[in-house]
């Protein structure tokens, strides 16, 4: 057998149920090998005199730094600094490079994170000389293309919401928010009375409270129903006069569509209040239905998730947030105009706006990698990606349904949420099924959210898997459920196949260790 | 499990209260649900706390989640040992990492609160469910 099977840590532990152990083999076939050896730090290879560099002799008299500079200012010597040869930082940074796990690299189900393929297209568009070195202080007469870009990227995301005016400006969903919120609140202080809560639903990602008392206001929690989806009559009973608006994500992070949602904007807007909408699972809707035409006022979208740029790794990302015609004269400055002969430009000329929410105009680069997928899949290919993404998600709901619980039994969205109940009769939770899904060879899916599920396991394949994919990550996660009926410790212990297995993640929390030191 | 003496709300809160000063915590099942706790942040002396809001936030491992206050009243004392060693709260949550003692604006508010009783009746439904 090759290196990898004697490298590899399959299961020696004593007690080890024989079956399971005769079987590993078979059940890791699809993991990518993982080479166990771990690698040193940069310091720990060093020693002393190495160098990666030899320069030549100086050909300027020498001066002495330290009588230049001072006693105080001059060191002779940097404390722990590596000292290795330029082969040794070759081989240290490329073998690192390759423990990536991406979405280059497998299936990144990941649910809430919409961690799709990003098409090389985008990058061939975003590297263009004139887009990707143009400088953010070029005068507006000669960076008229960028412009043009920004401009059309705002009018697509306009068209595929369905909102009237959209800034590019936040540089992040969490970001979107924020502004959000405060165009919210700047609208209602304009109306004379700001008011003071918001509401979230029990569902929502974290960002959504956060966000909201940034901006000022108290959150006020709702209970969702039996569906899973916002009670109209709790939301009735908590929208008082101080409400000044709701935060809801349609689809949910369920991944169910909130059917009443008309119901409900109807309700928030009789009570003088606006509906926010956190966009983070737009990849559901996109060429299906457009918020505006549901009652939203606001809402973000977020770049690096539907609209297939970079996402996690630093992104960076990118958060526009769209609006109704209302809240347009509380955008962040600047925004882009289109002059009457034609010529685009930077308005800050905004006396109601809530000033500026990031330096320039956004993440440019993000953008002209977005408005490159808008156009390159157009408007039948972003509704077709929609409809593969809710088809893929139904598709592994509806095979693992039997094997792991379903606790809002309905047809999902983009995304499907599991409970791990009947596995945790046997002891293992859902961090413990998403550690042995990495001895598969796949990213794990999002665990223990949202909250309101007890032990969630939330998956959310994209339209980016084809079926074939599908039906492998199906069956590792049928073969881990048969695991745990069989020998729930091997579960517990797992991942069996990486360099390292679990991590002390409460003593990393509480006692971290931010960065090495000599010993 | 669930000492007589304390009082409980429906968000896993403990209180107890001696005269007009009641200690306040979070449940075993709290903490047991939160698993590994790795930080607490509790307020001042002095500070106000308001009935069913938040006083402060416990994050663990998995979550942060907010700890709301049973009664109205004003902090006397925050806990200074279970905010340098958050691990007390996994260890022992109804006794030495008590987290805040308030003066009570009002000892009548209790009168709503649950029973050890009505509180162990109430999280065998909550796990039912």
């Amino acid at each position: 057998m090759d290196d990898r099977r004697r490298h590899s840590a399959l299961p020696g532990e004593p007690g080890q149920a024989p079956s399971v152990a005769k079987d590993m083999e078979n059940r890791i076939r699809q993991a990518r090998p993982h080479v166990t050896r771990n690698e040193d730090l940069i310091f720990e290879v060093s020693s002393p005199g190495k160098s990666g560099v030899e320069l030549p002799p100086l050909d300027v008299p020498t001066v002495c730094a330290e009588e230049l500079l001072g006693k105080g200012l001059h060191r002779a010597d940097v404390e722990g600094f590596p000292e290795v040869s330029e082969l040794e930082v070759i081989r240290h940074f490329t073998r690192l490079s390759t423990w990536n796990y991406g979405v280059d690299t497998g299936l990144y189900p990941l649910g809430s994170c919409t961690m799709k393929y990003n098409p090389r297209i985008n990058e061939v568009v975003a590297s263009l000389e004139g887009l990707a070195t143009d400088h953010p202080y070029t005068p507006e007469s000669l960076t008229q293309g960028c412009l043009r870009i920004l401009h059309e990227a705002a009018r697509c995301l306009a068209e595929i919401t369905g909102m009237d005016a959209v800034s590019l400006q936040p540089a992040a969903g969490a970001q979107g928010e924020l502004t959000g919120i405060l165009l919210i609140r700047a609208c209602l202080a304009d109306r004379g009375n700001p008011r003071k809560h918001i509401l979230v639903p029990d569902s929502a990602h974290g960002t959504n409270p956060a966000s909201a008392t940034i901006s000022g206001y108290e959150v006020r929690n709702i209970k969702s129903n039996a569906r899973g989806c916002v009670d109209l009559a709790e939301l009735d009973r908590a929208l008082t006069e101080d409400v000044a608006g709701l935060m809801l994500t349609n689809p949910n992070t369920l991944g169910i569509f909130e059917t009443q949602i008309r119901e409900i904007s109807s309700l928030v807007h009789a009570r003088g209040g606006l509906v926010y909408m956190d966009g983070a699972n737009m990849n559901a809707l996109v060429g299906v239905a457009r918020p505006a035409d549901f009652g939203v006022d606001v809402l973000h979208l977020n770049l690096h998730k539907t609209f297939s740029t970079p996402h996690g790794g630093g992104g960076p990302g990118s958060g526009p947030v769209a609006v109704k015609r209302g809240l347009e004269p509380y955008l962040p400055v600047p925004t882009i105009e289109q002059s009457t002969d034609g010529s685009y430009r930077l308005d800050y000329d905004r006396p109601k706006s809530i000033g500026r929410v990031r330096a320039f105009y956004g993440n440019f680069g993000v953008v002209v990698r977005a408005l490159a997928y808008i156009l390159a899949n157009g408007p039948e290919g972003l509704r077709q990606t929609t409809e593969d993404a809710v088809l893929n998600a139904n598709y592994v709901m509806s095979r693992l349904q039997d094997v792991y619980e379903l606790p809002y039994d309905q047809a999902c969205m983009h995304e499907c949420v599991f409970s791990d109940r009947r596995q945790a009769a046997r002891g293992v939770r859902t961090m413990d099924i998403a550690k042995r899904l990495i001895d598969y060879g796949f990213h794990p899916y999002t665990t223990a959210f949202p909250l309101i599920v007890s032990g969630a396991l939330m998956i959310e394949p994209t339209e980016s898997a084809s079926q074939a994919e599908l039906d492998n990550f199906i069956e590792a996660m049928r073969s881990i459920a048969a695991e745990i009926e069989e020998d729930p410790p091997f579960v517990l212990k797992a991942p069996h196949t990486t360099r390292i297995s679990r991590l002390d993640e409460a003593t990393a929390a509480r006692k971290p260790l931010l960065r090495w030191k000599p010993e | 499990m669930y000492p007589q003496e304390f009082l409980y709300t429906k968000e896993h809160e403990w209180i107890r209260v001696d005269e007009s000063i009641g200690t306040i915590g979070i449940t075993e099942y709290a903490q047991k649900e939160l698993g590994d706790v790795v930080f607490v942040e509790l307020p001042k002396v002095g500070d106000h706390v308001t009935a069913g809001e938040s006083f402060g936030t416990v994050e663990s491992v998995k979550a942060v989640s907010e700890i709301y206050s049973p009664v109205n009243g004003e902090v006397t004392a925050a806990n200074p040992k279970v905010q340098a060693n958050p691990e007390m709260l996994n260890a022992d949550p109804h006794g030495e990492a008590w987290l805040i003692r308030v003066r009570l604006s009002d000892r009548r508010e209790i009168e709503s609160l649950m029973s050890a009783d009505e509180y162990e009746a109430y999280i065998r439904q909550e796990k039912a469910h």
